[in-house]
């Protein structure tokens, strides 16, 4: 039988787009049953949106003071409680996921499978590897449960609205350690669009030159409606908070349009960015690599063409 | 304080690279391979720390075939008191990896183990967490700042919501992000010295743990290749090329 467990993503009260991602994963697997998770100290709200997501079968739900918040050494162990008896238990691939599934896995003395792309059956998923230079074909035995991470650029987010799966309420016995404690998060504050569910996002690299320069980045999406992410490099110079950057190691993002300025295009980007659906490119340099995978590539000074392209939008 | 450094050998990261034609595998012959970098940054911190007076002994640990020799006195050359070896041909994979670490943590009981939050050339992300848990110690992963005092780290990790802040009683994990720090340069003066320094070899077999390579992996592919794109020459191409795609 073929029963997965989703842990459910969120923050300050709000399920994250990535679970509903984790769903439509899941569903490809044809399961008898998907069942989502919310740990939190107030988790009904949370379970209730879970509910609405179609395909779901039943959310549980652990109310608990110490769950409020996702500290991967206080949730791993009642995950790994509540997985019993689940042939699956997957988390997406988001920094929240990374942290807390491999921990479940090896409290469970099983592998992980990390950032499934493909679903080819049950045990059988395709995954990157090399920051994407190559895709593996893993199987993994179906004699024991299997944990793993969805790569959420990979799945669209499951529909949401007309289903009511029932909500139960779980006590565990997990003994939680004390021994990590939270003590703030800063959170970049934007009114724009998040950068891993936008439909258009707005990058700048290197090429922008300074914090100050950025702005024009930030005036140009804002005239798209897009997010703005950055490259490592402008990341590194400071341009932009770490929260932006898109890459192996930054966001894994697929936008219907992405425009990447001032950014020549290194594999540990264009990572990213493999599942965007329009690639644009703004470089001074025509044979930057980036071209090399942009749809519409526009070869100029970004400071002459960012403001001509606003007039003419 | 003893600090064990997690330091794995992966191909380097300039180089592209290619699926072998067959599918079996990627090319591996003549590719250059160097330290994964987030284990070079793993080392930096320790050294650093070491250097600030917080730790008094830096181990680089390698998991890797016999000629990875050459990897580990990099490591020493860059600073390391000393070099673990456990030797295997086999790759492995992250919990076997894990298993095999904790061993050397019960033998060296270490205060704090570094590694990468991920090698760049499985991605897999896990080995840190996967210690961290078996270990039954914290984990905190993704650093981008680290500060110890007495027996608590406060640990800033880069998460995707922001800056995330943690406190993290010793002995603990610790996995890097790229902005942590930047590693040293090695001098050649250095790469003497660490000609002289301990290197202990370990058969992987004498660890006697049982091996968590569960995944088997069947197929190599190419990634797909995104079709050749159109040229613009000015902003207002731009644009209508944007709303004959419906995107505007
Ligand atoms: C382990 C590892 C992980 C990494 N992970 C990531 C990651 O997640 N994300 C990421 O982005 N990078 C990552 N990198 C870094 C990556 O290798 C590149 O160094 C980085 O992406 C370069 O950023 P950039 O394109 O902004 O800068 P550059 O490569 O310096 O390119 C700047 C570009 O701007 C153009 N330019 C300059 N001025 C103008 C102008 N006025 N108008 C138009 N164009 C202009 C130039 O022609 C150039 O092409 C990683 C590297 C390593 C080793
Ligand atoms: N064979 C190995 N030898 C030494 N360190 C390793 C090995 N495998 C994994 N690591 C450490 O674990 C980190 C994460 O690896 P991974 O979970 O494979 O992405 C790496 O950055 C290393 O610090």
């Amino acid at each position: 039988m073929t029963k997965i467990l989703i842990v459910a993503e969120h923050l300050n009260g709000k399920l994250n787009s990535s679970t509903a991602r984790c769903v439509t994963c899941a569903r490809e697997l044809k399961p008898d049953a998907i069942e989502i998770l919310v740990l939190g100290d107030a988790p009904d709200s949370i379970a209730a949106e879970a509910a609405k997501i179609d395909g779901v079968t039943k959310v549980l739900s652990v109310a608990k003071a110490a769950n409020a918040h996702a500290l991967a050494a206080i949730y791993a162990p009642q995950i790994a409680a509540a997985a019993k008896g689940y042939s699956h238990v997957f988390a997406p691939s988001t920094t929240f996921g990374k942290d807390v599934m491999p921990r479940v896995a090896a409290l469970l003395g099983v592998a992980q499978v990390s950032d499934i792309m493909k679903v080819d059956d049950a045990h059988t998923f395709e995954r990157p590897i090399y920051a994407g230079n190559a895709i593996v074909t893993v199987k993994a035995p179906t004699d024991q449960l299997l944990a793993a991470t969805v790569r959420t650029a990979s799945f669209a987010a499951a529909t949401s609205g007309a289903n009511a799966a029932p909500v139960e309420a779980l006590t565990l016995d997990a003994e939680l350690p004390t021994h990590t404690r939270f003590v703030e998060l800063a959170q970049g504050k934007s009114d724009r669009p998040d950068l891993q569910s936008a439909a258009r996002v707005v990058s700048g690299g290197r090429g922008v030159g300074s914090k100050e320069n950025f702005a024009i980045i930030f005036k140009l999406a804002d005239k798209l409606g897009a997010g703005v992410g950055a490259s490592r490099a402008a990341v590194d110079a400071g341009y932009v908070p770490s929260d932006l950057q898109v890459g192996q190691t930054g966001k894994i993002i697929a936008p219907e349009l992405y425009m990447a300025i001032g950014i020549s295009g290194a594999i540990q980007h264009l990572t990213g960015i493999k599942d965007a659906g329009t690639i644009v490119a703004i470089n001074k340099d025509g044979e930057a690599p980036i071209f090399e995978v942009a749809d519409i590539g526009l070869v100029g000074d970004l400071f002459k063409i960012i403001p001509e392209l606003e007039a003419a939008l | 304080m003893k600090i064990l450094v997690a330091y794995k050998r992966v191909v380097d990261y300039n180089v592209r690279v290619q699926v072998k034609p067959d599918g079996s595998g990627v090319v591996m012959d003549g590719v250059k391979l160097s330290a994964n970098p987030f284990d070079d940054i793993a080392l930096e911190e320790a050294l650093r720390l070491r250097e600030a007076g917080v730790a008094t002994e830096v181990i680089v640990v390698t998991i890797a075939p016999a000629n990875a020799q050459a990897h580990l006195r990099n490591g020493l050359a860059m600073g390391a008191n000393r070099a673990i070896h456990v030797v295997t041909d086999e790759a492995i994979q992250p919990l076997t990896a894990a298993r095999a670490l904790l061993k050397l943590v019960e033998k060296e009981q270490p205060e704090i183990v570094i590694l990468g939050k991920q090698a760049i050339d499985d991605d897999c992300s896990q080995t840190g967490q996967m210690l961290a848990a078996l270990w039954n110690r914290p984990q905190a992963t993704f650093a981008s700042k680290v500060e110890i005092t007495g027996k608590v780290a406060k640990v800033t990790r880069e998460v995707d919501a922001g800056l995330e802040t943690i406190e993290v009683d010793l002995p603990a994990v610790i996995t890097t992000d790229l902005r942590l720090n930047e590693p040293r340069f090695i001098k050649l003066p250095d790469i003497m010295k660490a000609k002289s320094k301990p290197m202990e070899t370990i058969e992987f077999a004498s660890l006697g743990i049982e091996s968590g390579d569960h995944l088997k992996t069947t197929k190599y592919a190419p990634p797909p290749k995104r079709s050749k794109g159109v040229m613009v020459k000015d902003a207002a191409e731009l644009v209508a090329a944007l709303k004959t795609k419906g995107l505007l």
